[in-house]
């Protein structure tokens, strides 16, 4: 089963870490990464960029109108995100709380993929 | 990251949202930034043992607020203060606070705190000293150390810079559309302000500023997340994010400066040029143009250029005239000839520049292009006069050097 794990985070606590704090907790997740990478279990992994460079499109009008900023004003931010292939939820549970110690604060929100279609782009 | 760290990380993140409402609610700056010390102190006991709250800002605001009563009653009374574990278990009280917070006045809250830093009588040293330490919350020491002068100097200016806005009158009500539109260009100019002395800064102290351009930034996006459709605020954010993005490559090992076209471009920081083409991408969509968004896309053009002489000058060309409309400048006509040297060549970039000599007579970047660009049309005796004139305005002594190279580079010339 695939899973999708969604990073959610307070936005203003991430962007006040220093430089070095940010690249310590990027080198952890690394060490994590990259061993799942090994196992055959990770898919794309994304970092989004600050939700200030976010556009939203509501599509809900004709024609649609599109805002500034991210679609919901919330506490904590979609801030990336992971794809993972993991036999069960407690394994995808296990490797959210590997990364969690990796990275703590926030939340991971696992989600099950219903679809994924590997168009082949790559930045 | 460890507990602490965590900890000093979130109060820092809270600070402009928990400070500019305890500022509205008592309208004096002292009692504000003492409540909210006081806040943090109790934070650092509370949160390790409680857990932290759901809400840093609001649960910041709620103690500091009850804090600052209280020591007003005990001067008043001389009783005790309540247990800390009974200030820090907050329930309802907490979770409404926290909707204000969410509400139209908080971001009217936070660019007060802003606004009151770029007070028209303080100097632009003041001002950009003075938003450190009160909206960033950086220590006297960290600001003196970034502006390279003792504590006990950055002590005092910080001192006379509030004295002369505690007696300003801030007006506290919600402002309107256009006391709005004029507080967000103020606040725009101070945090461009406190960039620039970051990146202004000297090889050898580009270290100790660069924390001043980072600071900037993130003051950028604060305010982006409050005014998430103004064009401007996207367009100085893209500006500051495409300069610092070259932060590692404009100096070299001894810190001398490295020029645009000889920076190592595999070095520049791509994350950041992604994000800043973003904003200035939003930004265009408005159609609204400004002088912030006209430099971002001047910035963008040499971020784009996988090499310099991919460079598209013909655009930014273009685009300083632009900016010539909409602020006129000796120096952006400068930058401009700069441009007009790489379409046109050195003798139509000299006309451009020679009218400027008397508004800019004693500025280093004058006298240096002039130079250079009479060493490029073999007038050789002139440029070196040029060359000469700059080094006596040079600030660093990296400056002089590079100047030096093309004296040297003149004396070997047939």
């Amino acid at each position: 089963m695939f899973y999708a794990l969604l990073c959610y985070h307070q936005e203003d606590v991430v962007c006040a870490w220093t430089k070095e704090e940010d690249e310590a907790v990027m080198r952890k997740l690394a060490v994590v990464q990259e061993r799942l990478a090994r196992e055959g279990r990770l898919g794309p992994v994304a970092r989004l960029l600050p939700t200030t460079a976010a556009t939203t499109l509501r599509k809900d009008q004709d024609p649609p109108l599109v805002l500034d900023g991210p679609f919901a004003e919330t506490k904590e931010q979609l801030l990336g995100f992971y794809l993972l292939d993991c036999a069960d939820l407690e394994e995808a549970l296990g490797i959210a709380r590997e990364l969690g110690a990796a990275n703590p604060g926030g939340s991971y929100e696992i989600r099950p993929v219903g679809l994924f279609v590997d168009g082949g782009a790559r930045p | 990251m460890d507990e602490a760290r965590w900890i000093g990380t979130t109060l820092a993140a809270a600070r402009p949202q928990a400070l500019a409402a305890l500022l509205r609610y008592f309208r004096d700056l002292d009692l504000a930034e003492e409540a909210y010390q006081e806040a943090c102190l109790r934070a650092l006991r509370t949160w390790p043992q409680n857990g932290p709250p759901r809400d840093a800002a609001a649960w910041l605001v709620f103690v500091g607020r009850n804090v600052a009563l209280d020591s007003v009653r005990r001067r008043a009374k001389q009783t005790e203060l309540p247990p800390d574990d009974l200030i820090s278990d907050t329930g309802d009280a907490e979770a409404e606070i926290a909707e204000r917070l969410d509400g139209a006045d908080y971001r009217d809250d936070v660019l007060r705190l802003l606004f009151i830093c770029c007070h028209p009588d303080l100097p632009a040293t003041q001002q950009i000293a003075l938003a450190l330490r009160i909206v960033s919350g950086l220590s006297v020491k960290q600001i003196a150390r970034a502006f390279l002068v003792g504590e006990a100097a950055m002590e005092q200016r910080i001192t006379r810079a509030k004295a002369r806005i505690g007696r300003a009158d801030v007006p506290f009500e919600s402002p309107g559309a256009v006391e709005r539109a004029a507080r967000l260009g103020a606040v725009a100019a101070m945090i461009y302000l406190v960039f620039n002395e970051g990146y202004s800064a000297a090889g050898d102290t580009s270290g100790a500023r660069e924390p001043l351009c980072e600071e900037a930034i993130r003051l950028a996006r604060l305010l982006l997340r409050l005014f998430p459709a103004e064009p401007e605020i996207m367009g100085l954010a893209a500006l500051m994010l495409l300069q610092h993005a070259r932060a590692g490559t404009r100096f070299d090992a001894d810190g001398a400066p490295v020029l645009l076209d000889q920076q190592d471009r595999s070095l520049w920081n791509r994350p950041m040029i992604a994000e800043g083409l973003a904003l200035l991408d939003k930004a265009m969509r408005h159609r609204r143009p400004g002088p912030y968004q006209v430099q971002a896309a001047i910035a963008a053009l040499h971020a784009r250029a996988p090499t310099p002489e991919e460079t598209d000058w013909a655009q930014i060309d273009l685009l300083y005239g632009t900016l010539e409309i909409m602020q006129p400048s000796p120096v952006v006509t400068l930058n401009r000839a700069v441009a007009v040297a790489k379409l046109r060549g050195p003798e139509a970039a000299l006309a451009m520049v020679e009218p400027l000599g008397d508004r800019l007579a004693g500025y280093f970047h004058y006298h240096g292009l002039r130079g250079a660009l009479l060493m490029q049309l073999g007038r050789t005796r002139e440029a070196r006069d040029g060359f000469m004139t700059a080094i006596g305005l040079a600030g660093t002594a990296a400056e002089a050097a590079h100047i030096r190279s093309h004296l040297d580079g003149l004396r070997d010339a047939p």
